[in-house]
């Protein structure tokens, strides 16, 4: 009876084996129900007036089209999803993140079904590029942000300047933030990420990786420059990291008026009425280097390649991307429509938001390669040791590592 | 006889079998899928034991020690940063709740009762609690940065100071020439003797006062099992306060030890809510962990084999440690 306990392993053996032709896969088309469809769909909310309005949509979506339509807020999207591809049962429809797209396309989790939406260059051109993948469009952009310089009227004043003062390139942004730091004022808060500092890298010329994302080029000359100019400002004080204000990013110390100036994106509008109601600002864009830059950042309708209920699915993507629903989400929770033929209404709605808005047509978006994630955390852990790092160093380690993830 | 001896045999199985079962099922199973994932490059779609799952035998392994890429480097700093961190948190919150228990447990001592439930009261406190409460305490204008304040003491930028501790002892920023060439596993010497970084520490002390109050109830059970008899056969014999500490109630205390010290070994090599919660690896790396480093290569890089081979590491390392101290502890009783 000494071989019971191995008896037993046996039978366990076995019992894993039929679990795992319990999770075999079903044919690699997932087969389509027909008839009304009911359909679950994960977002990541900023918040309740995101999800009070992505619910209204999707209800008065599914009472008109006559199917059902579930939205649940996700706690944390990125592990939600990664468990539920794990699973193989995946809601039909959810947010993409730009900078996790290339990760979720590249392991066929997602639909490509860019082209089935109605008018597709109708959507910014940048916006289009950001969710393609070996030249297919995969997703319909949900809406985007773009960062831009932002500028406290009252601080400005203060320091005796004019509007005319606001920077456009980065000589004069050198030039007015040494004299705001000359009357004691913090010139700029600035993220310590690729996310914000990056947009410097965009300007000067370079950026992470090549267009089609299939080539690293982070040495380069331009990046360089960019990052050599960042660091003069940290150095001589011009610029600090909100961590260094005492705030946990760069719109916490713009609102505490603790700097004059700040690159964020639009959702600081909803940060700064939320939390710090009487500071008055306004959005420039931010100054050229070599050429115009900023990055933009957004979302895309993803419906999973294992959904039963992809005709359906589509349909609500359509609804959800249409001009005037897009205009409705950025009145209720404040993104910019991702359809260049609601520009206009938008701009009319919020003439404030020029800055933004204008940033589409010469925004760079994320990383658009897989297995970027570690390899962009160890380059943001590079950037906030940037005072004291050599920025030559760090740009060729970015270029080793994103080669070895590239796999080139 | 041979007959019954073989019955009675299968009647023990048969007892048993709910338990093994159950422990088939929920623990050994799982922990065999998860082998089994540690030696493919499955991605996350569907199931990974499908025939075209790529099966790549023990490369998640070796890519850990041997080749020179990132995720070597996360994992030796990883391995890093937890050794630290282990080395400091089981002594001292091993040494905090004796000391507690000592106290709880003294004759003098009034209001015991109030006293024990205040000491243990930190470890029944959901630790997502307590992280969020340490963060606002570390934070820039926080209550410890202020309370340094009014000493006069410029504190630290806690959760983004990734400066080694050991660094800022020898008040030194860039490393000596002899150190600064590689070390093992591709890191330099100088990043290996750098030390828990100031974010870490405060990670540390958040974690010494959370734990330090179970253990003291696992001492105080000890000492309150010490019959007093020993201590007055010691008084008799003359030994003062601190002998009759060191040769009675210590040696009194062995099992126990060994007891808190296995335990902190274990929980500390697992740390990973703390870190979930408060920094999430940052500032500049100084606060990942094996277990944090394995949750993200496998969920947010989908890169699942790589993930569970990190924590199978982990295991083996904890395992290992396990023994040799139980080893040491056995040859200072022998």
């Amino acid at each position: 009876m000494k071989h019971l306990p191995l008896a037993a392993l046996a039978v366990l053996a076995m019992a894993a084996t039929a679990c795992g032709s319990g999770f075999e896969d079903k044919p690699a088309a997932a087969p389509q129900s027909s008839g009304p469809a009911s359909l679950r769909i994960l977002i990541a909310s900023s918040g309740d007036p995101e999800t009070a309005a992505v619910k209204q949509a999707a209800d008065a979506w599914a009472k008109a089209s006559g199917n059902q339509a579930t939205v649940t807020p996700a706690q944390d999207i990125h592990q939600q999803l990664g468990q539920a591809f794990a699973g193989g049962t995946p809601p039909d429809v959810f947010y993409v993140d730009a900078s996790r797209f290339a990760d979720y396309a590249s392991v066929g989790a997602l639909e490509p079904y860019g082209d089935k939406i109605s008018n597709p260059d109708d959507f910014y051109p940048s916006l289009r590029t950001t969710f393609t993948r070996d030249g297919t469009f995969y997703c319909a952009p949900k809406d985007f942000s773009t960062l831009a310089l932002i500028v406290n009227d009252g601080l400005w004043k203060k320091a005796g300047l004019a509007a005319s003062d606001v920077p456009t390139t980065w000589e004069q942004l050198t030039a007015v933030a040494g004299k705001l730091k000359a009357k004691g004022i913090t010139p700029l808060a600035i993220g310590d990420t690729r996310d914000r500092i990056g947009a410097f890298m965009v300007q000067a010329g370079g950026w992470i990786t090549s267009a089609d994302g299939k080539q690293a080029t982070g040495d380069s000359p331009e990046n360089l420059k960019a990052l050599e100019y960042v660091k003069t400002l940290l150095k001589d004080k011009l610029a600090e990291y909100p961590k260094q204000l005492g705030a946990s990013w760069a719109g916490e110390a713009f609102g505490k008026g603790k700097a004059a100036m700040t690159i964020e994106g639009n959702w600081i509008k909803g940060a700064l009425k939320a939390d710090y109601p009487d500071i008055k600002y306004t959005a420039h864009p931010l100054p050229a280097g070599a050429k115009q830059g900023t990055l933009s950042f957004t979302n895309c309708w993803g419906i999973a390649a294992k959904s039963t209920n992809k005709t359906a699915a589509i349909a609500f993507v359509e609804a959800m991307t249409k001009a005037d629903q897009q205009l409705t989400f950025a009145k209720a929770f404040g993104v910019m429509p991702s359809r260049q033929s609601a520009k206009d209404a938008y701009v009319k709605e919020f003439p404030t938001d020029t800055a933004f808005v204008d940033g589409a047509a010469y925004a760079q978006g994320p990383v658009n390669a897989a297995k970027m994630d570690s390899v962009l955390a160890d380059f943001d852990a590079g950037l906030q040791q940037l005072t004291t790092q050599d920025p030559k160093a760090l740009l060729a380690r970015l270029q080793k590592n994103t080669q070895s993830a590239l796999g080139d | 006889m041979r007959r019954s001896r073989v019955r009675d045999d299968v009647t023990g199985w048969l007892f048993v079998a709910p338990v093994v079962v159950i422990l088939g099922v929920f623990l050994l199973l799982p922990i065999l899928m998860a082998m089994w994932v540690s030696l493919t490059s499955w991605n996350g779609q569907g199931s990974p034991f499908k025939s075209g799952v790529p099966f790549v035998g023990l490369d998640n392994y070796g890519r850990l020690f041997t080749r020179d890429d990132l995720a070597r480097e996360n994992f030796m700093i990883s391995i890093r940063n937890n050794a630290y961190y282990v080395a400091i948190v089981v002594p001292l919150q091993t040494a905090l709740a004796l000391g507690l228990a000592l106290i709880v447990n003294s004759r003098l001592l009034k209001g015991k009762s109030f006293f024990r439930s205040a000491f243990y009261f930190p470890s029944v406190t959901s630790s997502v609690a307590v992280s969020v409460v340490f963060l606002f305490i570390f934070s820039n204008s926080g209550a410890l940065t202020q309370l340094l304040g009014f000493f006069g003491i410029q504190g630290p930028q806690w959760f983004s100071d990734a400066r080694g501790v050991i660094h800022l002892l020898l008040g030194m920023d860039t490393p000596p020439a002899a150190l600064a060439g590689a070390g093992p596993f591709g890191l330099s010497w100088w990043e290996w003797l750098s030390g828990p970084s100031v974010a870490m520490c405060a990670i540390i002390a958040l974690v010494v006062w959370t734990t330090s109050g179970t253990f003291m109830l696992m001492f105080l059970a000890a000492l309150q099992d010490i019959p007093v008899t020993l201590e007055e056969a010691a008084v008799l014999d003359g030994a003062g306060r601190w002998q009759r500490f060191r040769y009675v109630t210590l040696p009194m205390l062995r099992p126990t030890m060994f007891l808190v010290l296995t335990l902190g070994l274990i929980g500390t090599w697992q740390v990973f809510d703390q870190i979930y919660v408060m920094s999430q690896g940052a500032p500049a790396k100084t606060t990942l962990t094996p277990a944090f480093l394995s949750y993200r290569t496998a969920f947010r890089d989908f890169d699942y084999g790589a993930g569970t081979a990190i924590s199978f590491v982990l295991f083996l390392i904890i395992v290992l440690l396990t023994l040799f101290q139980r080893r040491v502890m056995r040859e200072r009783r022998g």
